[in-house]
């Protein structure tokens, strides 16, 4: 047999084994027990409109606060990171090595339970704000090493040639390093953006109220209300509602910025 | 502040002694040299000489070991100095353009001119076209770096650092990392800036252009300068041995 019929017999095993087993799981598979249990209407009906108004506003919120605040934090911890001063190092080396060494669930209990038990400390504003304080901290160690990464993938000839007209550190800083820093890590961006997306489901560990609840804890309570999976099949199609939009608009921009280069 | 006290009969650039070290590497050993306003100065040596070292010493993008190095007859080894200031008076081209790649041409050229000198965007883009025309790339002014050719991206280098009416110029091996059919554009906008009398310190491998240009070529080597004097004389026929054999190796 010669070389290119021994590749081609061996794709179509390759496909017919691929087929043979799809059939299988489509023709084995209850699919009226699935639906029953996972796609049910009138459960499906129940879950509206909280299922938006509450739930899938408080997980947009809750995204938007951790990376607004852990945007503003990891600038200040990437800026210290490569400071020359020593001290400022260490404490942001070891900012960054403990939260993102830390599980986000242990983070966010740390936040709502030891520190009030332990410490006196509480934060103001009730379980969610624990909760959401836990995802900054978590979320500014990451970000403030993807920040750092961007700022030291600009060419040192970008840097000299702002000084050498003149342009102070922080204007060049502000005008020429963060806007081409920013263009690379709008992919890491984005992934930081959809795992920060899917983190707002462990706020609850701090405890939540019905209107407190987003979309997980909201799917969760209402499938163990209706003793049905259909709530949390909902729940996982409005994640994905967001996060292939959002990461479809980062590829674009992504391409777009690559043009002006 | 000091650097307001620009003396006028002041040589445009003096090098006192100046020692640069990296590490345990002294690169420069004990420079002087001085330029005047409206001279001419190419540089010339081998690669590691330390040419670039001393032209980039002189807008402290690197921060010299020893020696003092006066512009205008302010002493710009004085940490009290606005190096800001007076980097504005001194423009700056480098062997890889540096131009800023997020920004289209007109940006590039206008950034520095509104953010430093405060100058309005108006004011700014008229000095900016008007430079623009005077390197012969007026059509360009909405094209983004990237999309120019090599030695496009030079000239708006220059005109970028024009824009700031610096009294000097200095070139860091402009058409080194050019296509050889590229280089003729530049050197040519070079030439008629020398033509215009502003005072000019370049480092260069070109010896055609140091040698019709140039009112004063230097030969440097090992951190030193070996020889310097009339480009004619230096160049064609050099007196140091080690200027000799340099000469004879390139050209």
């Amino acid at each position: 047999m010669k070389r290119r019929t021994r590749q081609r017999l061996y794709r179509v095993v390759m496909y017919a084994i691929f087929v043979a087993l799809v059939a299988w799981a489509i023709i084995s598979t209850d699919w009226a027990r699935f639906a029953k249990q996972f796609l049910d209407p009138a459960v499906a009906v129940k879950l509206f409109p909280d299922i938006i108004t509450t739930a899938l506003v408080n997980t947009l919120w809750f995204t938007l606060v951790g990376f607004v605040g852990g945007a503003v934090l990891g600038i200040l911890f990437a800026m210290m990171k490569m400071s020359s001063i020593l001290p400022y190092r260490w404490f942001a080396t070891a900012w960054i090595e403990l939260f993102r060494g830390l599980p986000a669930l242990l983070t966010i209990f740390a936040v709502a339970f030891m520190l009030p038990i332990g410490l006196g400390i509480k934060i103001p504003g009730g379980p969610a704000a624990s909760g959401l304080v836990g995802l900054i901290l978590v979320s500014s160690a990451y970000m403030a090493e993807v920040i750092r990464a961007g700022i030291q993938a600009v060419p040192k000839g970008q840097i000299e040639a702002s000084r050498s007209l003149g342009m102070s550190p922080m204007k060049t800083m502000f005008w020429v390093t963060l806007p081409q820093g920013f263009r690379i890590i709008i992919p890491p961006l984005t992934n930081e953006f959809v795992l920060l997306l899917k983190d707002t489901s462990l706020v609850f560990i701090a405890g939540s109220t019905l209107m407190t609840r987003e979309l997980t804890t909201f799917a969760r309570d209402l499938a163990n209300q209706n003793a049905n999976g259909t709530p949390l099949v909902m729940a996982a199609l409005l994640y994905l509602v967001v996060t292939i939009p959002l990461t479809r608009l980062a590829a674009w921009l992504e391409r777009r910025m690559a043009r002006e280069r | 502040m000091s650097t307001d006290l620009i003396d006028i009969h002041a040589p445009a650039i003096e090098v006192r002694r100046l020692v640069k070290s990296f590490g345990d590497n002294e690169v420069l050993k004990g420079i002087d040299l001085t330029v005047q306003a409206g001279e001419v100065v190419c540089v010339i040596g081998p690669s590691g000489s330390g040419k670039s070292t001393l032209l980039r010493s002189v807008n402290l993008l690197e921060e010299p070991t020893g020696g003092n190095i006066f512009v205008e007859g302010i002493d710009i080894t004085d940490p009290d100095i606005d190096i800001d200031r007076v980097r504005t008076r001194i423009g700056m081209v480098f062997q890889s353009f540096n131009l800023f790649p997020h920004m289209n041409v007109l940006d590039n050229l206008t950034m520095a001119q509104r953010r430093v000198l405060k100058r309005s965007k108006a004011e700014a883009e008229k000095v900016a076209h008007a430079m623009l025309g005077r390197v012969g790339l007026s059509e360009k002014a909405d094209a983004y770096p990237g999309h120019l050719s090599g030695g496009q991206q030079q000239r708006v280098a220059i005109a970028r650092a024009l824009c700031m009416n610096p009294d000097m110029m200095l070139f860091d091996e402009p058409t080194s990392a050019l296509d050889p059919e590229l280089v003729g554009e530049v050197l040519q906008v070079m030439r008629s800036l020398a033509d215009e009398g502003m005072t000019m310190l370049v480092v260069t491998h070109e010896m055609g252009f140091a040698r019709e240009v140039a009112s004063r070529a230097i030969f440097m080597d090992g951190g030193v300068i070996v020889e310097e004097g009339d480009p004619n004389d230096v160049l064609v026929n050099p007196q140091n041995p080690r200027t000799q054999d340099f000469l004879a190796r390139v050209l």
